[in-house]
């Protein structure tokens, strides 16, 4: 079964913009202007978002409305973006955010001790 | 700073109502709100509403969204998209922050219609990606057209657990099984019945244990739990499925008023913190009012009515009608309220067990535990009868506030009454012709037509279809009872749509005679629904 609906039995084909392509982790996907980057996301199968800082528990799409920030990425360089309420855009940089970096965990240890030597 | 006469916060079903009434009396009347498109959560409603023909009852939501949305344009209400009211202050000032900025504006009335936001649970593993709100889940699939997971299990049997299940079946997803902690559901008997039907087990009595998987949902455990709500070890069962959703229940999201110095009150009735308001919505602070769920937690039928008359009343405090204006207005407003809060649901009625129907006829035990009438009680509703020929059949046994099929009958087979709560009744005088209105209007999907003297061996029985795909005429399949079990062999006569139908398609299977009574869903015998 394909994430995407092409044909709903009530509101028929639904209404998409044009195709885009954007970037996941450095990774080309495709989605559709205008959709929220955590639809595109969704569809392409990405289900972790980020990581938290603390316990570095995975996180993914809660509430796809704005309101409980479990979704956000580091969406072209700015992290805690809301992806679930961003449009998608051609272009789009696209990351995984852990705690609120772009850099896994292990790379931002490492990079921490080194800047304190 | 910019001023109105009136600014609402909230361009759900309950803010544009109140903002059409109030620029119809000549108000100048500005909506925010957070969401990029306006209509708060009336476009991802699919199903249809219910109520009377007052309250827009057969239509899907989203079509009242589109009428509400250019009824607001009419009366050239201003609404702002994408502001995000941060504070609201005693003085009826409104901080805004609309991009990267903070605007402050003014008014002389205030509206708050924030509406509400989704409770949650918490069980190991509810963090996992893949527990999702019921009201994502709707999100995803309506708004955006994909699919919240391939096989899913719901937590919460109330109204939206109920539809949400059943709308991710209609989209193509798997429902794995229905559970809640409570020992019966909490929703409409006929939303439960028309899940059921496809197949989908009901566990009451039941909760999530755990969800399973490393980076996502893989896996969840649910248990039957006690009275006290503890589990009963050895009860545990274990599914299959990458999505869970919650469907919990709502609470207002009422701090903006709190935050001007509005009296409140925790109601548990009301589903938590909300404003004290008098009987036009307003709140200890005079000029500003609350309307729909951020007043306590209904549905969008009423938020709509009690938007309507916030909106009267605040012309009223404006000076803009007289307070004889405002009660005609309002009490018309009223009577229509006061329709949607009666019956079995009515809010007095919130976790009260009821034995017996206003009628005096019990009520189903199963359909409150299982989601379905037993074969041998179906005949006790008013709506259920047996004649020659092809007749109605209405599966509708709770008194819950809604009467379109009375008035999709041109034959006047069916009577509801005056009392819109009343459990429909099929009279045998009238003749059936068979059009199938009834069955297409039933926003509960429970109504069917019979005709039990098709030929000699067999019946026939037409019902609701909503999903893809579209059986053929002529395509063989299983009969599957109330309870989605399979009863005997069907074979497809014909698939009818028609614009009056609104989507909704009317199939009608051959089934043996004796089955006429119990067949009352269809399964392809190549998968499918309820497959």
């Amino acid at each position: 079964m394909k994430a995407r609906i092409d044909q709903h039995p009530i509101l028929g084909k639904p209404e998409k913009g044009r195709p885009v392509v954007f970037t996941y982790n450095g990774q080309e996907l495709t989605g559709y202007e205008g959709e929220p980057v955590a639809a595109a996301l969704k569809a392409a199968g990405v289900m972790v978002h980020r990581y938290t800082k603390k316990q570095h528990k995975p996180r993914g799409i809660f509430c796809a409305i704005g309101r409980c920030t479990d979704c956000v990425m580091i969406v072209d360089g700015k992290p805690n973006i809301r992806t679930c309420i961003t449009p998608l855009r051609e272009g789009m940089e696209v990351q995984t955010q852990y705690g609120v970096g772009g850099k896994p965990f292990a790379e931002q240890e490492a990079a921490e001790r080194k800047g304190s030597l | 700073m910019k001023r109105y006469d009136l600014i609402v916060i909230g361009a759900g079903p309950s803010g544009l109502s109140a903002a059409i009434e109030a620029a119809k009396r000549g108000l100048h009347v500005a909506v925010f709100d957070e969401n990029g498109k306006p209509g708060g959560q009336l476009f991802k409603q699919i199903h249809k509403f219910f109520g009377s023909r007052e309250h827009k009852a057969k239509l899907r939501g989203f079509t009242i969204g589109r009428q509400l949305l250019a009824e607001a344009d009419a009366a050239g209400v201003e609404v702002v998209l994408n502001a995000v009211v941060i504070g609201l202050y005693l003085d009826k000032e409104v901080v805004v922050r609309l991009g990267d900025e903070i605007r402050h504006y003014k008014a002389d009335a205030i509206i708050a219609a924030t509406g509400a936001s989704e409770n949650m649970v918490t069980f190991e593993g509810w963090t996992l990606p893949g527990v999702i709100g019921a009201g994502a889940a709707q999100t995803m699939m309506n708004l955006h057209g994909v699919r919240p997971g391939r096989r899913i299990l719901m937590l919460g049997s109330g109204n939206v657990g109920l539809v949400v299940s059943f709308q991710l079946l209609q989209c193509g997803c798997e429902v794995a099984a229905l559970v809640d902690a409570a020992p019966r559901i909490g929703g409409y008997g006929v939303h439960a019945a028309k899940v059921a039907r496809t197949g989908v087990p009901f566990y009451l009595s039941h909760t999530i244990v755990k969800a399973e998987g490393e980076d996502h949902v893989t896996g969840v455990t649910i248990a039957r739990v006690d009275e006290k709500f503890q589990f009963i070890p050895g009860t545990e069962k274990h599914f299959d499925v990458d999505t869970i959703c919650l469907a919990v229940g709502l609470s207002p999201m009422s701090q903006l008023l709190k935050m001007a110095g509005c009296r409140m009150e925790d109601n548990p009735k009301k589903g938590g913190q909300v404003p004290i308001c008098d009987s036009y919505g307003e709140t200890s602070v005079p000029g500003i009012f609350a309307a729909g769920d951020v007043s306590g937690i209904e549905e969008a039928s009423s938020a709509m009515i009690e938007g309507r008359i916030a909106g009267a009343a605040a012309a009223c405090r404006l000076g803009f009608i007289t307070r004889e204006e405002l009660e005609e207005a309002s009490s018309a407003y009223r009577a229509s309220l006061s329709q949607l809060r009666q019956g079995m649901f009515a809010p007095e009625n919130r976790g009260k067990l009821l034995e017996k129907t206003e009628e005096g006829v019990d009520i189903s035990m199963n359909l409150l535990q299982k989601g379905y009438l037993l074969d041998e009680e179906v005949e006790k509703y008013p709506g259920v009868t047996r004649r020659k020929g092809i007749h109605p059949v209405i599966e509708c046994s709770q008194n819950i506030p809604c009467n379109p099929c009375q008035d999709a009958c041109a034959k006047g087979c069916i009577q509801v009454g005056k009392k819109i709560t009343s459990l429909p009744v099929v009279d045998g005088e009238h003749p059936c012709i068979g059009c199938g209105m009834c069955v297409a209007s039933c926003s509960g999907q429970a109504i069917f037509l019979l005709n039990e003297d098709y030929d000699e061996t067999s019946a026939t029985v037409t019902l609701p279809w909503e999903f893809l795909p579209v059986p053929e005429k002529g395509a063989r399949g299983t009969a599957l009872g109330r309870n989605g079990e399979p009863v005997c062999e069907a074979e497809v006569l014909e698939v009818k749509t028609a614009k009056a139908f609104d989507q909704t398609r009317l199939l009608t299977m051959r089934v043996p005679k004796e089955y006429a009574m119990k067949a009352r869903f269809f399964r392809a015998a190549e998968s499918g629904v309820g497959a």
